[in-house]
């Protein structure tokens, strides 16, 4: 074994690795907790002490996904045996499915919205930041600045004259709407990101290309875009993560067709009170895509939450 | 003046291959590609700030629409500005601010310097720390009122497997001392591995070459700490401070989910307080007069501070 004065002993890493991995464990408690209550039944996820081994249900899931109405005796009878396996499940409760909740709408206008927003402001910010990296723009500190100040403004601040100008326009609670403003929400990271990408392609390869009879535009989607490919790729999982997450806005501006699903999550209730499970099994389905993409995203983390200040 | 690799090329290019290279000029490219990007942030930000500017010094009220708008110059200002509920908020908001930030920096720090001892899997527990502060606050704050419930939340039940307590004796987010606790709690469980990550940046970008030099002058661990460690992080370390400042200036989502600034007005922060003078009051002229002063407070005290960080990168 190498002796090095820096590198740190063996009892130092088993005491920073067990402090470290706890940390973790403590740290994961709430969200594992959210996906075991999810599969609870309803009593079990309101039992004192909490439990932590328990039969698992789907009701949750059900419940989530159905709109139901209480029935009388004559009723369950009138509507014959249940069928499915949800349908058992809602009539142990003495409940009939009457039909599917928005959850799924909800939903899908979260996936319109944060695929949108993300295509645009990709298309928008490679230009930008493409431009910022190779040419001589006038003003392009300032611009630069101008285009990051933006994203110190508190949304509710802007959400005023937003909620009168969308109102006027008629893009109130529309798709089109949300798609453009998380795009310009969004611009500043992906420019800021993506100049930073550019920057580190050698501009020799475009030089290259350039004398050998390319235009600008054939060098940029034949040489440069393929280079930052990796880098385009994680600024877009950025974006759709902030659109995805975004709540303020969504809740001020869009109320039935253009909601998504962080203000409509909360709002879920059963016929008696807070449904937790149901809740619980909403916010699973909606948080596990961002953890996956946040292993997707390990080594370009910190680029992204820094909008590129912090490069390691 | 620095003349790009471009130019030096263009130049050395002779005419008539330059002549070949069809298309638009670098100039009007340029413009091409910024072009919409400024365009739409002057619309979707600018326009409107713009716009909030003019109705802060108006008495408009949206949801009375045909109401005569009449010029009050500077008297929504004024009123915000002596009314002791916005002191209140402001109180609010900076007992969250300082307590988050102190808190967040302490943890995300050790964390930081801990991972930096390079132990096996360190990687993987990165990762796995990384995971709150990725997912929607919203979605997150809401199902902490879960936790935080009496007698049945997971919270309250270990402080009271802890403590000894009833766990039915306390309400994190229904009294008045605790909620102002129970939104730093949830803050700071999913922001500090923020700070941890900035941190972990500033920590490995020491180079192992000073340390051996300290080592060769017989400096102690505990020197070294304080006299390589942490100047050599502090510009990090103010980064990220920076950032959260910022955010949490800003912070709606998590807390209204979470208390919806109750009970009384304890947790109500300065943008759940906006929230309510503009869409639940609909006193438009005078929320916006709110906004103006917070967008101004935010970016004064963000110059400030980037001055004195550029100060610490200096030295």
């Amino acid at each position: 074994m190498s002796f090095s004065a820096t590198e740190p002993t063996r009892g130092t890493k088993w005491f920073a690795g067990i402090a470290v991995v706890l940390y973790a464990i403590i740290t994961l408690i709430p969200l594992l907790w959210i996906v075991a209550t999810g599969f609870k039944s309803p009593a079990d996820s309101i039992s004192y002490p909490p439990v932590v081994v328990f039969e698992p249900s789907l009701e949750g899931y059900v419940n989530l996904f159905t709109a139901r109405t209480r029935a009388t005796e004559d009723m369950l009878e009138a509507a014959g045996p249940a069928v499915t396996w949800y349908d058992k499940i809602t009539r142990n409760r003495g409940t009939i499915i009457s039909g599917p909740s928005r959850y799924g709408e909800r939903f899908m206008n979260s996936i319109i919205i944060g695929f949108g927003s993300t295509l645009l402001c990709m298309i928008l910010g490679t230009a930008a930041a493409y431009a910022f990296s190779r040419f001589k723009v006038p003003l392009k500190d300032d611009l630069l600045f101008f285009i990051l100040s933006t994203r110190m403004m508190p949304p509710i601040a802007v959400a005023i004259p937003i909620f009168l100008m969308f109102r006027n326009l008629g893009l109130n609670d529309t798709h089109l709407g949300m798609i453009l403003l998380y795009t310009a929400v969004n611009l500043s990271l992906s420019v800021w990101l993506l100049k930073g990408f550019i920057d580190e392609i050698p501009i020799e390869y475009e030089e290259a290309a350039l004398i050998d009879g390319y235009t600008r535009f054939q060098a940029f989607y034949k040489v440069v875009l393929p280079q930052a490919a990796t880098g385009i790729a994680s600024t877009a999982i950025f974006c759709l993560i902030f659109a995805w997450n975004e709540y303020a806005f969504a809740v001020l501006l869009t109320s039935g067709t253009a909601q998504t699903a962080p203000p409509f999550i909360p709002t879920i209730i059963g016929t008696s009170g807070k449904d937790w499970p149901a809740v619980a099994a909403g916010a699973t389905i909606f948080l596990v895509p961002v953890m996956v993409f946040t292993i997707l995203l390990r080594k370009h983390l910190l680029r992204g939450i820094t909008f590129g200040a912090v490069r390691k | 003046m620095t003349v790009s690799p471009i130019d030096r090329v263009a130049a050395k290019t002779p005419s008539g291959v330059a002549r070949r290279i069809k298309g638009f000029s670098d100039r009007t490219i340029a413009w091409i590609f910024v072009a919409p990007t400024v365009f739409l942030l002057l619309a979707v930000n600018i326009f409107p700030l713009i716009w909030t500017i003019r109705l802060s010094f108006t008495n408009f009220r949206v949801n009375r629409p045909n109401n005569d708008v009449e010029w009050v110059g500077l008297r929504n200002y004024q009123r915000i500005l002596t009314d002791p509920d916005v002191w209140n908020t402001m109180q609010a908001t900076a007992h969250f601010l300082i307590w988050t930030i102190t808190l967040q920096v302490l943890i995300g720090f050790i964390l930081a310097f801990l991972i930096n001892k390079k132990f096996k899997g360190n990687d993987m527990w990165t990762t796995i720390i990384v995971f709150p502060m990725m997912l929607s606050p919203a979605v997150v704050g809401n199902f902490w009122t879960f936790l935080y419930q009496p007698q049945i939340g997971l919270f309250n039940y270990v402080i009271a497997f802890f403590t000894g307590a009833d766990p039915a004796s306390f309400s994190m987010i229904g009294d008045v001392h605790l909620a102002p606790w129970a939104i730093v709690i949830a803050d700071t469980w999913m922001w500090t591995p923020f700070v941890m990550l900035i941190c972990l940046a500033g920590l490995r970008s020491i180079p192992d070459s000073i340390y051996e030099a300290a080592e060769c002058d017989r400096a102690s661990k505990w020197r070294q700490f304080w006299t390589i460690t942490i100047p050599m992080a502090l510009p990090f370390l103010m980064l990220a401070v920076l950032f959260r400042g910022i955010e949490n200036f800003k912070m709606f989502d998590l807390v209204v989910q979470l208390t919806g600034g109750g009970p009384g007005n304890t947790t109500t922060l300065t943008s759940i307080d906006l929230k309510r003078e503009a869409f639940e009051k609909w006193r438009t002229g005078y929320s916006s007069a709110y906004a103006v002063i917070l967008f101004v407070t935010v970016f004064g005290l963000a110059s400030i501070y980037v001055k004195a960080l550029n100060k610490v990168k200096e030295r």
